[in-house]
């Protein structure tokens, strides 16, 4: 690798400028803009606000749970319906559109130095079908038999069968056209995501120099874009079996005594396909937390971040492990001993990387000067939260201690440490990061603040408790948990206690979508880069950035992202995009 | 859109010899793969996402002929044709297969003839695949027809397994209907290039930018696919 940081290296410009699709109206500036920023926009209001249904419905949930008996209108029917949809918003909807489609979409071309996505029309039909998926899924809680309660994972048979609410209405089929819609919907977005950093980099900047943000969207998306097809595959044989009456995964069954006229299919093979896709999910929502947690501590603790090259091998390595390791999710399946064998060392080996990781945050925080600014909280909240519930995760990928723990609330407490807590404080410490560059306007500190304390200590409270009741035995999936041996007097009350706390969770949320919408108008002026930070999207003529991103002359990227308190350098940062030499940067050669 | 192909390449830059020299071709300045153009290297990438969307439909189907309990209908005599008093196995199959292979032929040709900025013989060889290839889904319509009258639907046939009718439905359904995407863009493709749009810069009508020769070289690499898809459809379905 050649060192190019002097100012008179810059190499030549290979990529030609971008041909742009200027607006001509209003409609086409902000409903159907092909500008990714604006795309970005649509994405995360329409996952923030489809995310509120899946808040609302864990509410109900928790009442249900909490207090059993008192909610009439809460029928165990009901209560299914409100787990599966709760479950899939949040890591489809929420999740996966928000990180790709929503900081994908924005931070992608700013970082590296792109005036848009390579093909903007593909990407903004790529939002308009993900708002039809939503609008399908939407649509089944209004269908006659209400939404699919066949629990987030569809399993088959029950979950066409009549018992599971929506298993013979239309429930499942509109969450199987849904899902089909949104891989569809993502995989034009995905495309544009994944070319556009291979392709269409500024000068200057190696795929060596680009911000962990990018690193992590863009392995996710190359993830998304390989496990998303077994999903499309599973849900459109799962949608023939419903409707057109084929068995792949229905063996010969008999429900109420009478032999239906299914048979000869495999209900595992429904298992393999969903968490060939699942498991890559995790890591789906993961690595694009692990690259902007990255950037969020750099930044933060004004120091570059520590072994810069092994976090973007350890980004890699997981996601190609995250491919050999579904079956763990499959122990109880009946699987043969060594497959489970083979599959609980897959699973352990990923600690490797991830370890690797955390240790790294931990170093770059070392003697930094950390500002303890919203976003670093969140990022300090991310790095316990999700050391906290890998190391369960450790638990649950040995054969022989998953097994008892199986299908207890362990399990409900460990992947919502992991994938669901951890991702997202790191979304919520993104958009205190980012939003002042998105409005021009910083979100206001003490809203934050509160958000924050009652959001990371409610959480644990949330799920610290659920372990303990988990290990007690305590089922999930379960509408009630009164007149069961193991729960005891104690764990009726540590289970009130977990529902109360959800509610105050759930409350600083509005909390903060209040702060969104009031500092929008209200917030302090933030100018250009309030966070003295580095990366190309600080460096932009005009906050926020204008169409085609940069003004006239794209940037030139003369050093990595992570020239922060520099020895010998005057500012304690400097921009990618500066020229010359300073002092004694830390780039790798 | 803008000319991402091979114009310069940046000075050679020396190289660090084995892994690190691969990690560092990898990771260059601006784009990964030189002479790569957005278009083509979006078409191979949603490709590869494409394989694994065929090859799941593939394992599912073979998971589910080895789950079944029902013998599986024998598929030389399911797919053979009664002609001149005889049944001779698989013979439509392997017309189709033919027809097929010699669209990717007529394709290859087209594409050769834009990069000449031939326009006259390019829009005709493209015509020409793209009619081949309405062949091939008007066979596969004669196919499913005369299975249909002889009584194979989704859920059941006469023969055996009911997961034979519903593999072969959904897997030719969704290769026929790759075919005829590929049709239909095949047409889109070779009436912009018979008017000359690729040599005007003519912008297109949904993207508004303009089109450039190597969209016959994309149009090709998706039919190419489509085509090989087909061979393993042919040989874990029809031969097996």
């Amino acid at each position: 690798m050649v060192d190019i940081t002097p100012a008179d290296a810059v190499p030549p410009a290979e990529v030609a400028e971008m041909e742009l699709y200027h607006p001509h109206s209003w409609w086409t500036k902000y409903v159907f803009s092909q500008d990714a920023k604006v795309i970005a926009i649509q994405y995360s209001a329409t996952a923030t606000a489809i995310g509120l249904v899946a808040l609302v419905l864990s509410w109900l949930m928790r009442l249900q749970l909490g207090f059993p008996g008192t909610f009439d209108f809460i029928t165990p029917e009901a209560y299914y319906q409100f787990i599966t949809m709760h479950g899939m918003i949040m890591v489809i909807y929420l999740l996966t559109a928000l990180f790709l489609g929503g900081f994908g979409n924005y931070l992608i071309p700013l970082m590296v130095g792109a005036r848009d996505m390579v093909f903007p029309y593909v990407n903004m039909l790529s939002y308009w079908i993900y708002l039809l998926a939503v609008l399908v899924l939407v649509s089944s809680f209004f269908a006659p038999g209400g939404p699919t309660g066949a629990g987030w994972t569809l399993y088959p048979p029950q979950a066409i069968m009549t018992g599971t609410p929506g298993g013979q209405d239309w429930g499942i089929m509109l969450m199987l056209i849904s899902l089909i819609l949104f891989i569809i919907g993502f995989t034009m977005g995905g495309l544009n995501y994944v070319v556009t950093v291979l392709q269409a980099r500024t000068r200057g900047m190696t795929l060596m120099r680009l911000p962990l943000t990018v690193w992590g969207i863009f392995t996710a998306t190359v993830m998304a874009l390989l496990a998303f097809p077994a999903l499309f595959v599973a849900c459109v044989m799962m949608l023939f079996d419903r409707a057109l009456g084929t068995s792949f995964f229905m063996p010969a069954i008999v429900e109420m005594g009478e032999q239906l006229q299914h048979g000869g299919g495999s209900p595992i093979l429904f298992q393999h396909l969903f968490w060939f896709f699942g498991h890559p999910e995790v890591y789906i929502v993961a690595l694009p937390a692990f690259g902007i947690v990255s950037d969020l501590i750099s930044t933060h603790a004004r120091k570059n971040i520590f072994g810069y090259r092994m976090m973007v091998w350890a980004i890699v390595g997981i996601g190609a492990l995250s491919f050999v390791v579904w079956a763990h999710h499959m122990y109880v399946s009946g699987m043969h001993p060594y497959f489970g064998f083979f599959f609980a060392t897959t699973t352990l080996i990923i600690a490797v990387p991830t370890a690797i990781k955390v240790y790294n945050w931990v170093l770059t925080l070392w003697r930094g000067d950390i500002h303890l600014t919203i976003p670093m909280l969140f990022a300090l909240a991310f790095i316990v939260t999700f050391v906290n519930g890998g190391l369960t995760g450790l638990f649950l990928g040995n054969v022989v201690v998953d097994v008892p723990l199986s299908d207890t609330m362990f399990v409900v407490a460990h992947f919502h440490m992991v994938m669901g807590v951890a991702p997202i404080l790191v979304i919520f410490g993104a958009i205190y990061h980012w939003y002042p560059k998105v409005t021009g306007r910083m979100l206001n500190e003490a809203m934050g603040r509160f958000h924050f304390w009652v959001t990371f200590l409610g959480a644990y409270l949330i799920f610290f408790p659920m372990h303990y009741i988990g290990l007690m035995g305590v089922p999930r999936r379960y509408n009630e948990l009164t007149d069961m041996t193991v729960m005891t007097e104690s764990a009726h009350h540590l289970n009130s206690f977990i529902s109360i706390m959800a509610f105050m969770v759930g409350f600083a949320q509005m909390v903060f979508l209040f702060n969104l919408i009031w500092s929008i108008r209200h917030g302090r002026e933030a100018g250009g880069n309030p966070w003295r930070a580095t990366t190309l999207e600080w460096q932009t003529p005009q906050t926020p950035p204008a169409h085609g991103n940069f003004g006239k002359e794209l940037p030139i990227v003369y050093r990595w992202a992570y020239d922060y308190s520099v020895p010998g350098a005057k500012e304690d940062f400097i921009p990618q995009n500066m020229p010359g030499s300073f002092g004694s940067s830390r780039e790798p050669a | 859109m803008a000319d991402t192909t091979l114009t310069h390449i940046g000075q050679t830059q020396p190289r660090p010899a084995g892994l690190q020299g691969v990690a560092a071709d990898w990771s260059s300045d601006q784009r990964a793969f030189k002479n790569v153009s957005w278009g083509k290297a979006m078409m191979w990438i949603f490709l590869l996402s494409d394989t694994f969307i065929f090859g799941c439909f593939l394992l599912s189907y073979m998971t589910t002929r080895m789950s079944t309990r029902v013998p599986w209908p024998n598929p030389s005599e399911v797919f053979a044709l009664h002609i001149g008093g005889s049944d001779i196995p698989l013979i439509l199959i392997a017309i189709m297969t033919f027809v097929l292979i010699s669209s990717s032929g007529t394709m290859a040709m087209a594409v050769n003839f834009g990069y000449r900025h031939d326009r006259r013989k390019t829009a005709i060889l493209m015509l020409l695949t793209a009619a081949l290839g309405a062949t091939f889904v008007g066979m596969q319509a004669f196919e499913w027809t005369k299975l249909i009258t002889e009584g194979v639907r989704p859920w059941g046939n006469p023969w055996g397994a009911a997961q034979f009718g519903s593999s072969f439905f959904m897997i030719t359904g969704f290769h026929g209907t790759h075919v005829t995407i590929g049709v239909i863009f095949l047409i889109i493709v070779a009436r912009k290039v018979w008017r000359g749009d690729y040599d005007t810069g003519r912008p297109g009508f949904f993207t508004s930018r303009k089109g450039r020769y190597e969209n016959v070289e994309i149009m090709g690499l998706y039919w190419h696919f489509v085509d090989l898809v087909w061979v393993f459809i042919f040989a874990f379905f029809y031969l097996w």
